[in-house]
């Protein structure tokens, strides 16, 4: 379980990043912060390993404060997916994957030897082990991502807009691997994104944030988009938007959704 | 020829104190510029007047130089020491920018992302900033060793010897055979060690063959 305290955070420029932002991860559930840039979203998400420090108010990881935590051990206890993976490129897709065990202690040769397994189970054909990232794609790039957090076998995972640089059929495909593995391995998970439709295809729960922290709304997917609390939510979730407009027609005897422009999205089940 | 073929003895004992000259200046220089490129990239006010200074190095003319040392470092005049500080200086000057420069060049993102998998400060140096600053690290490298090995033959003038011996020998004396053979004999070594350095930098940075897009016959997704 991840809890934010009241926690603040000014940079010493001045600038204000977060104010007073309190939430409750539970343990093997998936909360997804959303909003667009300026929301404090990463900043979030960053004081969970200490990539930054609040400046007022405290965060707790199974109610230790980690602030009395050494950052270097945190981190090396959290699972961590960036943007675009975050891999070193000048390693092996297998050196990347062992990263975190071997820094844990465990002997290289052992650490190497579970990485074909740790592929196989992200998706990835364990064949490139000896590639360097730069011979993967993007989507490729993201799996291998995914297989090093998940390498030493943490409780928490921090995904920091893991999807976002890839094409849009890439993106749906690792959305469902997550899906698959988070249905396997219920691990908790806490997920930023300014992508609302990622959101809501990935979040037990959803938070919604405006700017600084500020929450807008949380709730599950069905609550927030059954009643946006207010205009910025309706705004945001794209209430008015013609794909979310459904309406039914009857065509030969069936009942069809058709979204705000006419198309047809699916049929309703009797 | 018939020359060389009489000084053959000469000339390999002359390179061999060439070569002994020129690694321990080029070592000291990379010992020292890389540590200090790398504090000018992380503490860019420290760094710029640090970097100022040590290009200036570059400026100071040789022979004063090679005077005010054993001065200054309590060395005999002739010492082969005054003429390893004097190239390990110049070849600090001319690296120093290079390696700020050469660290500059990591990714950012990448670095952090390092941190925050939980690579220690040391070990992102290590692992990650050092690595990944050597294609711009080594060229600057490939230039001061060039440089080092010419600027050994200065030391004939005081007396340390050197394929630069073969130069002086040969003005004072009259033998073109030893100039030629001192010019080509300094050419050639300077030539060996940068192919060298050129083989090492790609055996040390494999990744780069495919630093840029994939090309042919690498699988895509799915």
């Amino acid at each position: 379980m991840i809890e934010f305290d009241a926690v603040s955070k000014i940079y010493p420029g001045g600038s204000e990043a977060v104010r007073e932002f309190s939430l409750r991860v539970p343990s093997h559930r998936t909360v997804v912060l959303v909003g667009s840039s300026g929301s404090g979203k990463t900043t979030l998400l960053r004081m969970v390993n200490r990539m930054v420090d609040p400046t007022a108010g405290r965060v707790l990881i199974d109610g230790e404060d980690i602030q009395s935590r050494d950052p270097v051990q945190l981190r090396r206890s959290i699972g961590y997916v960036l943007q675009q993976g975050g891999l070193l490129p000048h390693r092996t897709i297998a050196d990347n994957i062992a990263t975190v065990p071997i820094l844990n202690g465990m002997p290289r040769k052992q650490a190497l030897a579970e990485v074909p397994a740790l592929m196989a189970r992200v998706g990835l054909d364990p064949g490139f082990a000896r590639r360097y990232p730069g011979q993967l794609s993007g989507g490729q790039q993201q799996r291998v991502g995914v297989a090093r957090a998940l390498a030493s076998d943490p409780n928490i995972l921090l995904m920091d807009e893991p999807f976002g640089a890839v094409d849009p059929i890439v993106r749906r495909e690792l959305q469902d691997e997550l899906l698959r593995l988070q249905a396997e391995l219920g691990k908790t998970i806490l997920f930023v994104t300014h992508d609302i439709d990622e959101a809501f295809r990935l979040g037990d729960e959803i938070v919604v944030l405006k700017e600084k922290g500020l929450v807008a709304q949380r709730g599950t997917p069905q609550q927030i988009l059954a009643a946006p609390a207010d205009e910025f939510v309706r705004d945001f979730v794209g209430v008015g938007r013609a794909e979310r407009q459904l309406v039914l027609e009857e065509v030969d005897g069936r009942t069809l959704a058709v979204d705000g422009d006419g198309r047809p999205v699916g049929i309703l089940r009797a | 020829m018939n020359w060389l073929s009489q000084n053959w003895e000469r000339l390999g004992e002359l390179l061999l104190n060439h070569v002994a000259l020129s690694i321990p200046a080029i070592v000291i220089s990379v010992l020292v510029a890389v540590p200090i490129g790398r504090l000018a990239f992380r503490k860019p006010i420290l760094g710029g007047p640090v970097l100022g200074a040590a290009s200036l190095l570059y400026a100071v003319p040789a022979l004063p130089l090679l005077v005010v040392i054993p001065a200054l470092a309590g060395l005999s005049p002739r010492s082969p020491w005054v003429m390893v500080i004097a190239l390990s200086l110049y070849g600090i000057a001319l690296l120093v920018r290079t390696s700020a420069d050469a660290f500059a060049a990591v990714d950012r993102t990448v670095r952090e992302g390092a941190l925050a998998v939980g690579h220690s400060p040391a070990s992102v140096f290590w692992r990650v900033d050092l690595p990944l600053a050597l294609p711009v690290l080594i060229p600057g490298i490939r230039v001061v060793t060039v440089s080092t090995i010419s600027l050994v033959t200065i030391g004939a003038l005081i007396g340390v010897s050197s394929l630069g011996s073969l130069l002086t020998d040969g003005f004072q004396r009259g033998i073109v055979a030893s100039v030629i053979t001192g010019v080509v004999a300094t050419v050639a070594l300077a030539l060996a060690f940068d192919g060298l350095l050129l083989l090492a930098g790609r055996v040390l940075t494999p990744w780069r063959r495919w630093s840029h897009e994939p090309r042919g016959g690498i699988p895509v997704d799915r």
